[in-house]
């Protein structure tokens, strides 16, 4: 057991008496309380996991709380940046009516946003690239690429 | 003509999940009336002894959302002429949002329907999940594409005794008749004078009206309709793009512990031996115990539970766990056993269960006899969000934060199985992440209720990938040997089905859930001879309602196999499906379950026309055509598809087209549809659930595919508007899709798919 210092969205958070192989995920969600990033598969499968770390999407549920020490994690409570609200693509999932279940739209978020951080003006077939790892049971992908589009016509690399 | 053959009546309600809340419901009814004449008739009733505590400290998920500037507050009492509809003489207006939300849409359109009648702005109300309880809010599930057509009339009517009320409390204070005075929009209008007086001015005296049967007051026209029929985002969006706590699995409490639950991996086997001791010393776990359940069907298996303070560190001690298990009954069951078994046993006649005509004749006079065996696997729901459910046991209290599909079938399943007070359990309904049926039954539930039961804090049950897929309550699998007749002219004389017929331990004189085979369901009602012959096999592996129950298996098998006939008569596969419909006419006048060969044909029709139907493809490319009505909606669609020499299958398009009576929801109800298209798409390319020694070997998502985004077709709506009632969108979409897409294949190959997934015959999307 141990007591970790890791920066989430901004700000320093000290999580004390824990395995330092908990995964990011359960970290979050359990020790932090910030239950936006999903759990969906514990395997890398899936995707709703997704959160950033130094601005690269990765799979908290596969990566242990550990190596997070010292990095700069992003979490879909804190995608929006600056002043804004809501982060380009939030508002696009919101006006396309993108989710269902809404259960995986959290990892979609994240990792749509590092997609237009890479790629300010994905076409189609970089979006389906960057977003195979994201299962969606519900099937919102065709909504998905759309809200991307949008999101990137407005500039949405924000 | 035999009439119940063609009835039509039980092709979409055969096992609808409704039956089963109604049972369960009825159920509890007696069991509540057997124990203890004396308690109160309402349940769930909300002050049970947590109205102080429990809920302020946990998160406040599953209470009211905001859908935009509302206003809280204001002294006087709101003027509330039902429970679905609340205005404050402030003007805030609450509509109540009754059915739990799977992402079919529910907890957004629902309250459209009360808005609509109510003439309020949807801007300006607030959304509420309301409590579970039956009195208040009659029935309370999210199943069988039920919550629009249940729930039209209830809530239009609800709107419209609040609207008739506010106007008469108007027409009042002007002293003028009410029939001078009209809603628009959060005002009453004197359309005389042109005066105005608000909702929420108006509250006050409407609350001291008496208030109007339902029946007597007048609903809008379909014309008049100001919100429905548009696209309205989901009133929760804001939060989920957030990340803000809604489903079952966010649930936190103080004090709570994280729980998993390990059954036997064969099914209802029980444990014989756990190393307790040892778990209870390892890192984080904080207790370890066996429950040995009650074995009933859907309710609480044997196994071990183990609390943790963390979900990782319950995930931790549950592999160090060692079980010596006493495999049950189940354990000598294979699917590769069943395959052979079922392949025997549909070689020769079985139990006539329906016929019309004489098949025998049919067959003997036939110009041209078809025979194809199909065969589909078991599928699991695989919702993304992992079964889970939160409960608290204190002071004789069972409080539940449970995303269940049957919320009020819980109390009496709880009631009987920890011998609690039916009013003694509070359900707190929570966002589901996908239901697709899974969480009709509330197995999850139980376990959570009971290993609550057992500690003094509160517990949170967390199921992995693993247990979600090793422990459902699968699609059955099913076997059908066909034969078909056509006569010289090409016309479709005969249709015989040999099949099996899964029954269960539970209940072996009934099929399993969805598992039912009827003439009906060929949905085919001008063939004059048909027979359906069922063998029975009994199964102990569980299974459940999964997304149009029956039709998402049969609509395959039996859609395609008329594409067979066609191409075996040698004629066009359009004309020779509506030759199948016949005459356009509504088998029974005015009852939505009916067949209505009209929708049929006109829906067929268009998605021909829309997707080009009789357009010359390029080598490689295919077109096929596929119907189904389901749940009350009818669906054409029709694919198109490229294959390579390596059958790498690239779905291209997909058209569907649509009888829904009126798409309430655009947003929503386009969502289910291209959601069902995918989902159809998943099953058919690679998902199998198979077992061995009665354990499931799939374990997670490589292993049992799910489509991923490169995958997912372009996809095409049109919907039909028609005088009929509006009706659901969570199933029907998906049942046409599977023989759409196989039909195109063998238009471009010339191959016919007969097992499912493609995979099996060497097929792959791309
Ligand atoms: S939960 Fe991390 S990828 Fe599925
Ligand atoms: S919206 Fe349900 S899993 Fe994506």
């Amino acid at each position: 057991m141990a007591t970790l210092q890791v920066t989430v969205n901004g700000s320093d958070r000290s999580i004390s008496d824990i395995d330092p192989n908990t995964p990011l995920l359960w970290a979050l969600r359990d020790h932090l309380g910030m239950v936006g990033t999903k759990f969906g598969c514990g395997k890398g499968l899936c995707g709703a996991c997704t959160v950033h770390m130094n601005g690269v999407a990765i799979r908290s549920c596969s990566t242990p709380v550990s190596a997070a020490v010292g990095q700069s994690i992003t979490t879909i409570e804190g995608l929006a940046e600056g002043n804004s609200d809501l982060h380009p693509l939030q508002e696009a999932w919101m006006e396309e009516d993108v989710p269902q279940c809404g259960y995986c739209q959290a990892g979609q978020l994240m990792n749509a946003a590092a997609l237009l951080k890479s790629n300010p003006k994905p076409s189609d077939a970089d979006i389906d690239n960057a977003m195979a790892g994201n299962l969606c049971r519900c099937g919102t992908y065709t909504r998905i690429r759309k809200a991307i589009h949008s999101a990137a016509a407005k500039g949405g690399a924000a | 003509m035999n009439k119940d053959l063609y009835d039509y009546e039980l092709i979409p309600d055969v096992d609808m999940p409704a039956e089963f809340v109604a049972r369960e419901n009825a159920r509890s009814a007696a069991a509540a009336e057997e124990t203890d004449a004396s308690i109160p008739r309402r349940r769930f009733l909300k002050l049970t002894g947590i109205a102080g505590g429990g809920l302020a400290l946990a998160f406040a998920i599953g209470r009211s959302q905001r859908v935009h500037g509302a206003h809280h507050g204001g002294g006087h009492a709101p003027f509330a002429p039902n429970s679905f509809i609340q205005i404050k003489p402030d003007g805030s207006i609450v509509l109540a949002a009754k059915n739990p939300e799977v992402g079919q849409g529910v907890k957004t359109f629902l309250p459209m329907i009360l808005a609509e009648e109510l003439e309020a702005p949807w801007e300006s109300v607030m959304i509420e999940q309301s409590d579970i309880d039956r009195d208040r809010f009659g029935i309370q599930s999210a199943g069988g594409s039920q919550s629009t057509p249940r729930n039209w009339n209830l809530l239009r009517e609800a709107g419209a005794v609040a609207r008739t009320m506010l106007v008469t409390a108007a027409a009042q204070s002007w002293g003028v008749d009410a029939s001078k005075c009209k809603a628009d929009q959060g005002f009453v209008v004197n359309e005389s004078t042109g005066a105005k007086l608000s909702y929420g001015e108006l509250a006050t005296a409407a609350a001291k009206l008496p208030v109007p049967d339902a029946k007597s007051v007048t609903l809008k026209e379909r014309s008049e309709f100001k919100l429905l029929g548009k696209f309205v985002a989901g009133v929760d969006n804001r939060d989920l793009v957030t990340g803000q706590p809604l489903f079952g699995i966010d649930q936190n409490l103080p004090g709570m512990r994280y729980a998993v639950y390990v059954k036997c991996p064969s099914f209802g086997g029980a444990v014989k031996r756990a190393n307790l001791e040892e778990l209870k010393g390892l890192p984080g776990v904080v207790d370890a115990f066996i429950l040995k359940g009650n074995s009933v069907d859907g309710q609480l298996m044997p196994g071990v539970a183990i609390l943790a303070r963390s979900t990782y560190e319950a995930f931790q001690a549950e592999k160090a766990l060692q079980v010596s298990w006493d495999k049950g009954p189940a354990s000598s069951e294979s699917w590769i056993d069943f395959k052979e078994q079922a392949r025997e046993l549909t070689s020769k006649p079985g139990p006539v269960t329906e016929s019309q005509g004489d098949m025998d004749a049919a067959i003997s006079g036939a110009d041209k006899t078809v025979d194809a065996f199909y065969t589909y696997p078991f599928l699991s729901h695989s919702n993304l969000e992992p079964q889970n459910c939160t409960a608290w046991y204190r002071d004789g209290k069972m409080q539940l934060w449970a995303p269940s599909q049957t919320p009020q079938a819980i109390a009496g399943m709880l009631a009987n199985l920890l011998d609690i007070e039916q009013d003694d359990v509070e359900i707190t309904q929570l966002r589901i992440g996908g239901g697709f049926g899974r969480r009709l039954i509330n197995d999850f539930v139980c376990e959570a209720a009971a290993i609550a039961k057992r500690v003094d804090y509160p517990v949170k049950l967390m199921w992995n990938r693993e247990a979600d897929m090793a422990h459902d309550f699968y699609r059955v699998g099913g076997f059908h040997n066909l034969k078909g007749t056509l006569d010289s002219k090409g016309k479709l004389t005969g249709f015989q089905d040999r099949t099996i017929v899964f029954t269960q331990p539970s209940n072996p004189k009934r099929p399993v859930r969805g598992g039912n085979v009827r003439a009906a369901n060929v949905q085919c009602p001008e063939i004059p001879n048909v027979r359906i012959e069922t063998h029975q096999i009994p199964l102990q592996v569980p299974c459940g309602w999964w997304r149009a129950p029956g039709s998402c298996a049969l609509g395959w098998v039996f859609q395609s196999f008329i594409h067979e006939m066609a191409v075996a008569a040698d004629r066009d596969h359009l004309e020779f499906l509506l030759e199948q419909f016949g005459e356009p006419r509504w088998m029974k006048e005015g009852d939505a379950r009916a067949f209505n060969t009209e929708r049929a044909i006109n829906v067929t029709k268009l998605a021909a026309e829309k997707g080009d139907w009789g357009k010359r493809m390029k080598k490689g490319q295919g077109r096929g055509l596929s119907f189904y009505f389901s749940h009350l909606g009818y669906f054409a669609e029709v694919a198109e598809v490229t294959v390579d020499d390596s059958n790498r299958v690239t779905v291209d398009r997909v058209v569907v087209a649509a009888d829904v009576g009126m798409l309430l929801n655009p947003a929503g109800g386009e969502n289910q549809v291209e959601g069902s298209v995918v989902d159809g798409l998943s099953t058919l390319a690679g998902q199998e659930i198979s077992f061995e020694e009665g354990a499931v070997r799939q374990s997670n998502f490589d292993d049992y595919p799910l489509l991923r985004m490169p995958s997912t077709p372009k996809i095409e709506m049109h919907w039909m508007t028609t005088d009929h009632s509006p009706t659901g969108l969570g199933e029907p979409a998906f049942p046409p899709l599977a023989a759409a897409v196989t039909n195109a294949i063998h238009d471009a190959t010339g191959k016919r798919i007969r097992t499912m997934p493609i995979s099996k015959e060497g097929f792959q999307v791309v």
